[in-house]
């Protein structure tokens, strides 16, 4: 698993207080690992903070599971 | 009594009566402020009787990029923002048969969507930190309504819908939002009035009497306080018991 998996899936499960065995590429935030609205919106602020990005709201909202999370970082950096 | 040391609070309206008992409120409980207003002379008078701990943040209320900048501002200033108290507020009174279109829009603009622009500009910081308090100044006119005043008591209403909204959204998060409903207080607003109308207006009031900035800098400080971390969504009302709500 890449690095940038790695820290993404450490920020979810440490923010979702989620199993990390949990934390997989189709996990969806809300549907499988309990997240709400506003959970999401800390998501995507934790991992603008990590990895230094700015994520606008329209691309946050198709940041809906792990897999999308880790690709978009990756094609951000 | 209630201590914000190390606390952060951003204040619009400022330069006025109201707002600036407020501030200086605040600040004497120990919190860092930043003075929002759009005349910078008496913001900085202001800061400077108040000495360290006070920043001066000019903005225009009706321009909506400076708005947007100003919880940018004053976070660069004050290297956080905790408090938040939208306190500046106009009028363009009218009775409604007559009320234009700018007169409206004018009064919504600076009162209402400037709260909401604010409200939504300090989200991010106070989330990060999970604890905010956001202290809306509304109206007991956005209670009862008030012939003459359709947009200011509007807009006032508005204001309270708009801060149990975002309270019900945050509260999870350690934010909690309300609104202090001032009655008549004793402001350049109301020394406009002449002695029959403010004859008027006491017989109204229980407590016989205008009330003060400093009563009204009193209901923010208990809502700013850490002690005030289980009420959230309220509008607290300080008018001498004019209007038991």
């Amino acid at each position: 698993m890449s690095d940038i998996a790695d820290r993404v899936k450490k920020i979810v499960v440490e923010h979702l207080s989620v199993e990390e065995e949990k934390v997989t590429e189709n996990a969806s935030f809300i549907d499988d690992l309990g997240a709400d609205s506003l959970d999401t919106v800390e998501l995507v602020m934790a991992f603008e903070e990590e990895f230094g990005i700015e994520i606008p709201d329209d691309a946050a909202e198709t940041i809906q599971t792990f897999g999308d999370a880790v690709s978009f970082i990756k094609g951000a950096q | 009594m209630f201590d914000l040391t190390g606390k952060t609070a951003l204040v619009t309206g400022a330069s006025g009566g109201i707002g600036g008992a407020i501030a200086t409120a605040l600040h004497s409980a120990g919190a860092t402020v930043g003075l929002s207003g759009t005349r910078e002379a008496p913001l900085q008078a202001l800061a400077t009787t108040l000495g360290d701990r006070a920043h001066v943040l000019p903005c225009n209320l009706s321009e909506a990029v400076e708005v947007e900048a100003l919880p940018k501002q004053a976070i660069a200033a004050m290297g956080s923002l905790d408090i938040l108290v939208n306190n500046a507020g106009i009028t363009a009174d009218n009775i409604f048969m007559r009320m234009t279109d700018y007169e409206w829009s004018r009064v919504i603009e600076v009162n209402l969507t400037s709260t909401m622009r604010l409200c939504r500009g300090v989200m991010r910081p106070m989330m990060k930190s999970r604890w905010g308090r956001i202290i809306n100044i509304t109206s007991v006119v956005g209670v009862t309504g008030n012939g003459g005043q359709v947009n200011y008591a509007a807009s006032k209403a508005g204001m309270i819908g708009l801060t149990k909204s975002i309270a019900q959204e945050v509260a999870s998060r350690g934010i909690t939002a309300n609104c202090v409903a001032p009655g008549f207080i004793e402001t350049a607003m109301t020394d406009a009035l002449n002695e029959k109308q403010k004859d008027g207006i006491l017989t109204a009031i229980p407590a016989g009497r205008m009330g003060t900035g400093d009563e009204i800098a009193s209901a923010v400080l208990y809502l700013a306080s850490q002690e005030a971390a289980y009420v959230t969504g309220q509008t607290l009302h300080v008018n001498g018991g004019m209007a038991m709500i």
